[in-house]
């Protein structure tokens, strides 16, 4: 038993760890001090997952902190795990977008309302594969939309992304709203769940094997690319980064435009595990997103962060949620915690920061 | 210098052409004539320092120069090809490069992916048409370009906000120095440097030089401008005011080219 579940946990963490964890420049520090210091920082939040894990381990016994426990921690992160990726891309790039929790749910609408408009609804479901394999398509399509929008109306009018994607936040969540008349599109085929939602290749679910698929790649982009460096380079000092001859505004536009599009498939995720939409249950999302990010220790000013540490980010409150319940504490406990979580992550940040000018 | 200009330079390019030759360059800002009928002209090897008092005009040029301004009036010729400098990177692809006072370093990159941004090496093969970039092969390129430079970057790997000022200084004149072909522009490149790193600076310029690239440095800083140029250049109010030989003139001479209180003319 014990053995499986390090074996779980290994998998989808293992398949991060091939992404090379590194900054894009590991580079040695003046001073040792600097330099234990550095690795400390680099990876506490590291320490802080396997901490967690270990603790909730030994007080529930073995037996409760199991394989469908850690099954279930990756299954209900895998959404803010999608989203995390995204804003990942955009947070290095020295932009926020507060918009990804409407753009979901609003693709997820459009996406049930194409799904009920081919199969219909009842009990009798028609062409449910095309219907869903349009709907769910739809909903990318939709986020992507959403994402240029938020792009383009940053770059072209020069409004701070926080401003803009505020904006977008409400009009997505309200035309959500409009669409739906305040009534969730519910009951849609049960395929979706079967073929997707609720599937499990090899003992692990689709949704949690695409998010991880999504963060290796996002991840090897970011580390790896010119379209990565160019991330860091913009978000670092975007004046740099255009007299270098790098284009900042149609990568801006592109940064936004992958956040979209990560949003309209975590869109078309939650209704495949749920057949319903749920307008008013990703509020938060944003905030989920962002905080991810930030527990990885990447700076929102830009320039710094990498995938693998948004994925420990995502995992973190995801394994707190589940251990909580397992340890028999109160679940409202684990918004406390992760809030100094989130505290201590830009504290250390900021120590960070500064023993670095002292060491230049 | 500007007066030099030989007719029909434009067709055929012998050695002798100015490597950056500037004519009758005018621009104006509203009400204030910032630059009236500006020449000058630097050879490659050949290291031009840019003096003048403020408001004289010397940044207004360098941004003519280096395509960041269009001028009003006035054409530009690199290798005795007249160009029209639309923008930097135009500058850029024919071999103009500029060291900006603010040094236009992405603090949170390495030295080595400051000095490939925006040209990265790519991996050979399909990797690289996918766009990854060639990391070792860059770090390898730097580190011999940085010798050769003499510039002191103690570790191309370092993320550059961990560089001492000097440091940083040297990694933003070393990426100009490395893709500048015919014309390095640096301005005020000791503004901010002690005695040592200044030193250092002078040396880069040097080495910059003799690899035979034109080089136009602007400086507020006499003894760095005697210690670096071959000639001085100096703007007072928008116009050319007096054109030195370095090892012919005084710094009095300049002095008073610069504050306009003795008129000099020394022009050969």
């Amino acid at each position: 038993m014990a053995g499986g579940q390090v074996v779980t946990t290994t998998r989808t963490g293992g398949a991060l760890v091939h992404e090379p964890p590194a900054a894009p420049t590991p580079g040695r520090e003046p001073g040792t001090r600097a330099k234990v210091l550095r690795q400390l920082t680099r990876n506490w939040v590291l320490l802080v997952l396997v901490a967690l894990i270990v603790t909730f381990w030994s007080i529930s016994g073995s037996e409760f902190f199991s394989v469908p426990d850690f099954r279930d921690i990756l299954y209900n992160a895998s959404e803010s795990g999608v989203l995390a990726a995204g804003m990942t891309l955009v947070i290095i790039g020295g932009q926020i977008d507060l918009s990804v929790g409407s753009v979901l749910v609003f693709s997820s609408v459009i996406a049930a309302k194409v799904i009920v408009a081919i199969e219909g609804t009842g009990t009798t479901f028609h062409h449910p594969d095309v219907a869903l394999t349009v709907g769910l398509l739809t909903a990318v399509v939709v986020g992507t939309a959403w994402g240029a929008l938020n792009g383009v109306l940053v770059v072209a009018l020069k409004i701070p992304s926080f401003i803009v994607t505020l904006g977008t936040l409400g009009m997505a969540i309200g035309l959500s709203d409009v669409i739906t008349s305040g009534a969730d599109i519910a009951g849609l085929s049960p395929t979706l769940q079967t073929a997707i939602g609720a599937r499990q290749v090899l003992g692990v679910p689709l949704l949690v094997i695409i998010t991880a698929a999504i963060m290796v790649v996002a991840g090897i982009v970011l580390a790896r690319t010119c379209f990565g460096r160019y991330t860091y380079a913009i978000g670092s000092n975007a004046e740099a980064a255009r007299r270098a001859g790098i284009k900042v505004g149609r990568h801006v536009v592109v940064l936004f435009t992958i956040m979209g599009l990560l949003a309209g498939v975590a869109g078309a995720m939650d209704i495949a595990r749920f057949t319903t939409t749920s307008v008013i249950a990703h509020g938060a999302d944003n905030l989920i997103a962002i905080a991810a990010v930030v527990i990885g220790g990447a700076s929102l000013f830009g320039g710094s962060g990498t995938m693998f540490r948004t994925a420990i980010g995502v995992l973190i409150p995801a394994v707190l949620t589940t251990g909580l319940i397992i340890a028999n504490v109160q679940s409202f406990w684990q918004e406390v915690i992760i809030g100094a979580i989130l505290i201590c992550a830009v504290a250390i940040d900021n120590v960070k920061r500064s023993s670095e000018t002292k060491a230049g | 210098m500007g007066g030099s200009l030989a007719p029909g330079v434009e067709a055929v390019a012998p050695p002798s052409v100015p490597a950056l030759m500037a004519e009758h360059i005018s621009k104006r800002f509203g009400h204030v004539q910032a630059l009236t009928n500006v020449s000058l002209s630097v050879g490659a090897g050949e290291v031009l320092a840019l003096m003048g008092d403020n408001g004289a005009g010397k940044s207004t040029l360098i941004k003519v120069l280096s395509g960041a301004l269009s001028p009003d009036a006035g054409r530009i010729f690199v290798l005795g090809q007249e160009h029209v400098l639309a923008t930097p990177s135009q500058a850029r692809s024919i071999g103009i490069e500029t060291v900006y006072q603010d040094l236009a370093l992405a603090d949170d990159l390495s030295a080595c992916s400051n000095l490939f941004l925006g040209r990265e090496l790519r991996r050979p093969g399909l990797l690289g048409k996918l766009g990854f970039y060639d990391e070792a092969r860059m770090r390898a390129e730097s580190v011999r370009q940085i010798a050769e430079l003499g510039a002191r970057i103690p570790d191309v790997r370092a993320r550059v906000k961990m560089l001492s000022g000097g440091q940083r200084q040297s990694v933003a004149i070393a990426r100009s120095a490395i893709w500048a072909s015919e014309v390095l522009i640096m301005d005020e490149p000791t503004a901010a440097l002690g005695i040592v790193q200044t030193a250092q600076v002078v040396e880069l310029i040097k080495r910059t030089r003799d690899r035979g690239v034109a080089v136009i440095v602007i400086s507020h800083s006499m003894a760095f401008s005697l210690a670096v140029s071959d000639r001085i250049e100096v703007l007072r109010l928008g116009e050319n005011e007096g054109s030195f030989v370095t090892r012919d003139t005084t710094d009095n001479e300049v002095v008073a080219a610069i504050t306009g209180s003795q008129w000099r003319e020394a022009r050969s």
